[in-house]
């Protein structure tokens, strides 16, 4: 047993931690929030340049050949400081689906450029109900010839203002089981027929509606088998929910770290608050809550990084890193008082990604279903 | 990273699965276990039991060899107690006062004649001891204590009276807290003693704890008389060694355990009953809680493994095992309340009653769980520790 | 005991439903983002809207605004239960009509104020005429008011302000603030702090907007440089105002949106009735189903409490503790309820009013973070939960 992460790990994260305290201060953050876009070109570059965007690549599609824990501990870091902008879902949405399913001319065409930082691409996978179940999607891809024609609509994809390529998960057929006919497409933002429309969300974070009106997509764009899409979909989906915990890990680290040092300056009736007995246990319970998340989160990503089952540790990741984030953030603004309320502050930036980051990937009543299951209930 | 144990460990985690099998009595299984030995029945079964772990080097297995231990690294230990307490072995709390807390104290501040004197004896398993420090205006705020110890001739003589000493009623000795000077400021006025528990002037009263099983007692000492050397380390400087002995690893990895043990029991109970027709293990609330309650004791065993974890680094866990405790502890009381959920109506069914379920085993930790979190530094004491000692906030 | 209106208290009810379908302009209620509880939506924070300034009158009219003050007052002769009522379907129906001025200045002018400043503030408040804000904190008095650093000296009739607040909702949009600044630096705050009523058009006064993190501006810093005031305008003695000061706050807690959380729970409730997920009707999914029974018991405790309050003040028994407990419960049961719809609605829920798709006009995405200021403005949920404690139970503060 070894609960600590390696020499490389540790440079990896205290680089980042000084990289984005610098090159992606809160008031950047603000702005991208606040943008239609999301997206700083500068600091897209700069990420690939240091080598994060292709990460977790290997190294013949100009990635760094690293493991999806690496990943990880650079996605806590992300969350801790807020990173607005499509890593996550060229990264890990995208470029892990590619790596696993694609073809070796769809990775040397695609995933080279994703990791050089030329290419954004996310995944559209959720519908209108915005649930994570094969049932749910409805999208449809019909063959004609040498092409599939895309109609539906899909809503929560995130990135799509903004990707140069979409993947899209499709039915293909009719089955039983509705999980035996999805398909997945690589669809050019730029198709006729696509309509891009970015929601006004809490978390801020660019969520779009994208409907497909008959476009027309080359069948070489198949992404892996033909109606094989939903285990793919499903060992991605397992993949970005780790991930979503290690940006949330972060996040709550950050509020944690934010609410006791004001706990500590912050003087009224004569003393610091943090000298008053129900802020130390607020900060007690939100240590706890910290801690247990990381733990509970890197676990999981250990556990799938080995290439072991991993459904049950990533469930209960999810499950719980959703609400002790929320835990952490709601008692943080309580420690803040008034000035945590005012949009100039930090603070509610992490109060809005937890929420955004409970809803991504399945919220905790879905994943405590699974667990359940798991159990043999 | 990396979460698993070694081959080696699992190997010896298999070892302890299968000797378990064998040592644990029949008869055992029918006893009301888990929390406290609440019959004579069960205390000399769980003593015979103990002097077998010693037999194995198992009873105090962080010691070394030379004293009758295994000397067993850190992971062991823990693998060791979660194994003991998730299959319900006739061990508890007398265990660990007198191994981990009084063992490991004498270890680290007991004369060698001391160490030479208690320590195999306590790896055999041949005696007990009780913990003297609580007193009826001593509890949280141990400092306060009165007990009072003055040097006459070759002895010191004791007079005072303290509370909740579990199983004094069986033990040899006490691990008592007295007063050494009462000049000095509380803090540095206190030494550590191991008293004979049966010399003269000490009087034994039973309280009877929430089950309903007499576990703790109040003690008095009335002129007690104990040789000069029974004085362990410095004097007045018990209260350092105190505290010290409150730092010795404890990964609280018993709860964790113990809470394991619930939830399996609550999920076979769901699966084979029925309620209104259908399963319990259909229902979506029911399920929805236990997936929660097993997500939290992931948490919990990933707090206590982290806490072995940095000892085997050779390190010391600050505010880390107040964590654990607190953690462990709240989540017993909510698996407990949970698995009372769940068994409905027989939940209230006690130990020996007509269709009582698996020996009554909620309903009792149902009640145990409101003594975790008291008993060996509050919750609220320990949520202080955190925040002043682990996140540097400021007393004032 | 009887827990049921009263004959007059129904028909009562009956005419105040009336008057507010009638009188609410077209459209308002369909804007309206409040969130019970909170204090960051409040649409009459925001902007000075002559529809709202005209059914106020309307109200003040009626007698309404301050029912339940004495009538010679020029209060309604109606009971602080018929207030209750009033407030509650008033906030039911998301219609304006509460203000500092008639809720919390008036009753501690009625009780403190000297017959002077009665007669010249009293009649306007009663008619709606009077917007007010409060100007209690500062950067350094938040929970601790007896930190407050604003001086007034005295200068023949008037006061000259010096200062700063902060947090000031509605500043704005006022006329008057109800201010508190020190006015003998030598002595300890509570004997030497005064309560007075401040001019919005004083020279020297300057207003800065903050924006909240609903994105919504609804709170300002006010600067004073040497802001005159008349001494007429001070409320009661010189000096006593911090033992005023806890009287209108104990108002202030009694002020509850209670209709609001009865409304937005109804949303949710129909929300779930009518919304499908994954083929099945929200409404029939067990967890959605106990979730919303839960609300429905805390906002039932709530209303109870609420009517108590009411109920006591017309038995002449004043609830200073009960003030502190359902200014506790119903803020917690802001945040409950903001939480629950929002995972009850699932990824819709994060929809921002405007978007397309948002459900409910994302009125529970803005009162998700609404809710947050519930349990801080007005006393956090720790100086509440410190009062109970002490007040309440008696427990030592060392
Ligand atoms: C089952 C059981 C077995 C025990 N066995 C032994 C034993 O063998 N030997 C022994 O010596 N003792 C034993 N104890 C006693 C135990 O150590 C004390 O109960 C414990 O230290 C608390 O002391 P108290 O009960 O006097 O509570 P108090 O100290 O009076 O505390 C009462 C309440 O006040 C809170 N409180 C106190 N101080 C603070 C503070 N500074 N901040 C916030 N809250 C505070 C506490 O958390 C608690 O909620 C046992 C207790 C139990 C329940
Ligand atoms: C939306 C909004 C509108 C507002 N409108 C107005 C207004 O119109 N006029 C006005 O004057 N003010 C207004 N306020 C200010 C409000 O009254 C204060 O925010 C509140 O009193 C808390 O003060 P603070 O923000 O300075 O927090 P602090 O007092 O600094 O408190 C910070 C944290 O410490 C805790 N704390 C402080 N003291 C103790 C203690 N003794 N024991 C335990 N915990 C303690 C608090 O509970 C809080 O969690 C408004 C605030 C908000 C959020």
């Amino acid at each position: 047993m070894d609960l600590g992460l390696n020499e490389e790990q540790e440079m990896l994260k205290k680089s980042a931690r000084e990289f984005l305290s610098k090159e992606c201060p809160k008031k950047l953050v603000r702005e991208l929030d606040e943008s239609d876009s999301g997206l700083s070109r500068e600091l897209w570059k700069k990420m690939a340049e240091l080598g994060w965007i292709g990460l977790p690549f290997p190294e013949k599609y100009g990635g760094n050949g690293g493991t999806l824990l690496d990943l990880i501990v650079l996605l806590d870091e992300m969350g801790y400081n807020i990173v607005p902008g499509p890593f996550f879902s060229t990264v890990v949405l995208a470029g892990f689906t590619l790596l696993q399913a694609g073809s070796e001319e769809q990775k040397q065409t695609y995933l080279t450029k994703i990791c050089s930082g030329d290419m954004i691409m996310t995944f559209a996978i959720t519908e209108l109900d915005g649930t994570y179940l094969p049932e749910s999607i409805e999208t449809m891809a019909e063959a004609k010839g040498e092409q599939y024609i895309l109609k539906g609509t899909k809503l929560f994809v995130p990135d799509a203002n903004i990707a140069d390529f979409l993947l899209v998960a499709a039915r293909t057929g009719k089955s039983t089981n509705p999980a035996d006919a999805i398909s997945i497409f690589l669809v050019d933002a730029k198709s006729a027929g696509v309509k891009v429309t970015l929601l006004k969300t809490l978390g801020r974070d660019k969520l779009c509606e994208v409907v497909f009106e008959n476009v027309k997509i080359p069948s070489k764009n198949l992404v892996g088998k033909l109606n094989g899409g939903w285990p793919v979909i499903r060992s991605i989906l397992r993949k970005a929910t780790v991930a979503k915990c290690a940006e949330m890990v972060g996040g709550a680290q950050a509020s944690l770290d934010m609410a006791v040092s004001y706990a500590k300056e912050r003087v009224q009736f004569g003393r610091p608050i943090g000298s008053f007995q129900a802020i130390q246990h607020y900060c007690a319970n939100m240590v706890t809550d910290v801690d247990g998340s990381r733990f509970i989160t890197y676990k999981a990503a250990w556990t799938e990084s080995e290439g072991l089952p991993a459904d049950m540790e990533v469930s209960m990741a999810k499950a719980w890193t959703s609400e002790a984030y929320k835990r952490v953030a709601v008692l943080a603004h309580q420690i803040f008082g008034a000035i945590g309320f005012t949009m100039d502050h930090d603070m509610h930036l992490y109060f809005r990604r937890a929420k955004a980051g409970e809803l991504a990937y399945g919220d905790a009543d879905f994943h405590r279903e699974i667990v359940a299951a798991q159990l043999g209930l | 990273m990396d979460f698993k144990f070694s081959t080696e460990e699992e190997a010896f985690r298999r070892e302890v699965k299968g000797w378990l099998k064998e040592a644990i009595p029949p008869r055992w299984r029918e006893l009301p276990t888990g929390f406290w030995q609440e019959t004579e029945e069960s205390w000399k079964i769980s003593r015979q039991f103990q002097k077998n772990l010693g037999m194995k080097g198992w009873l105090a297995p962080a010691y070394p060899a030379e004293y009758g231990g295994a000397g067993l690294g850190h992971i062991k230990r823990l693998i060791l107690a979660e194994e003991l307490t998730y299959h319900d072995a006739p061990v508890s709390i007398e265990t660990e006062i007198t191994v981990n807390w009084v063992g490991m104290a004498l270890q680290h501040f007991g004369s060698e004649q001391q160490k030479q004197d208690f320590i195999p004896r306590i790896a055999k398993g041949d005696i007990i001891f009780c913990l003297g420090y609580s007193e009826p205006n001593a509890g949280s705020d141990l400092a306060s204590l009165q007990t009072r110890a003055v040097e006459q001739g070759d002895n010191y003589v004791i007079n005072g009276q303290k509370i909740w000493c579990s199983y004094a009623h069986y033990a040899d000795y006490c691990w008592l807290g007295a007063v050494t000077d009462p000049d000095l400021p509380k803090h540095r006025n206190m030494s550590m003693f191991v008293v004979d528990m049966k010399n003269p002037g000490i009087t034994i009263r039973p309280l009877i704890n929430v089950i309903g099983c007499h576990s703790f007692n109040e003690v008095f000492f009335d002129d007690v008389r104990t040789p000069k050397d029974s004085l362990v380390g410095v004097k007045n400087n018990g209260w350092f060694q105190l505290a010290m002995a409150l730092d010795f690893e404890r990964s609280g990895v018993q709860t964790a355990a113990a809470n394991k043990l619930l939830l399996d029991h609550m999920v076979n109970y769901a699966k084979t009953n029925k309620r209104g027709g259908k399963l319990l293990s259909k229902d979506p609330i029911l399920r929805n809680l236990m997936a929660e309650m097993a997500i939290e004791i992931e948490v919990a065993r990933m707090l206590c493994y982290r806490i072995a974890w940095i000892y085997s680094k050779g390190g010391h866990s600050n505010y880390e095992s107040s964590q654990a405790m607190i953690f462990g502890s709240e989540l017993l009381r909510r698996i407990s309340d949970a698995g009372m959920r769940v068994l409905g109506q027989y939940g209230q069914l006690a130990f020996g009653s007509h269709r009582a379920v698996e020996r009554a085993m909620m309903f009792r930790s149902y009640l145990a769980s409101l003594s975790i979190g008291v008993g060996g530094g509050t919750n609220e004491i320990q949520r202080n520790i955190i925040a002043m000692r682990g996140l540097g906030l400021p007393r004032k | 005991m009887d827990f049921r209106f009263s004959e007059a208290e129904k028909r009562f009810r009956a005419e105040v439903e009336e008057f507010i379908l009638q009188e609410i302009p077209p459209g308002y209620a369909d804007k309206d983002l409040y969130w019970p509880g909170g204090y960051g939506a409040i649409g009459e924070f925001e902007v000075r809207d002559p529809a709202v300034e005209k059914i106020r009158k309307k109200m003040g009219e009626r007698g309404w605004l301050t029912m339940a003050w004495p009538r010679e007052y020029g209060g309604g002769g109606r009971s602080f239960v018929e207030q209750a009522i009033f407030f509650e379907r008033l906030s039911y129906y998301d219609a304006p009509g509460m203000d500092v001025s008639t809720l919390i200045s008036g009753p501690t002018i009625l009780r403190f104020g000297s017959e002077e400043l009665k007669k010249e503030w009293i009649p306007r408040i009663v008619r709606g005429d009077l917007k007010f804000w409060l100007a209690y904190s500062e950067p350094n008095a938040g929970s601790d008011l007896a930190a407050i650093q604003a001086r007034a000296t005295i200068d023949g009739d008037d006061l000259i302000v010096n200062g700063q607040k902060i947090w000031s909702s509605g500043a704005h949009v006022s006329d008057c603030g109800w201010m508190v600044a020190r006015t003998d630096m030598a002595a300890p705050p509570y004997k030497g702090t005064t309560l007075f009523i401040v001019d919005n058009k004083s020279p020297g006064i300057t207003i800065r907007p903050i924006v909240n993190i609903d994105g919504f501006h609804s709170f300002n810093e006010v600067f004073f440089d040497n802001v005159r005031v008349p001494k007429k305008n001070v409320v009661g003695d010189m000096n006593m105002g911090f033992y005023y000061l806890m009287v209108a706050l104990d108002f202030e807690r009694l002020v509850i949106s209670m209709g609001g959380f009865r409304h937005r729970y109804e949303d949710l409730l129909n929300y779930a009735r009518n919304t499908r997920r994954n083929g099945r009707l929200l409404s029939e999914d067990a967890r959605v189903r106990a979730r919303l029974s839960q609300l429905a018991i805390e906002i039932e405790i709530a209303y109870l409490l609420y009517y108590k309050t009411a109920w006591m003040m017309d038995n002449n028994l004043f609830p200073n503790i009960e003030a502190s407990e359902i200014k506790l419960i119903t803020t917690l049961l802001s945040r409950k309820l903001a939480d629950a719809g929002m995972e009850i609605m699932g990824q819709q829920a994060q929809l921002w009013p405007g978007s397309p798709h948002a459900p409910l006009r994302g009125r529970f995405a803005v009162g998700y973070l609404d809710s947050i200021s519930a349990v801080i403005g007005a006393g956090t949920s720790e100086i509440q939960r410190n009062i109970l404690a002490q007040r309440g139970l008696g427990l030592k503060r060392r």
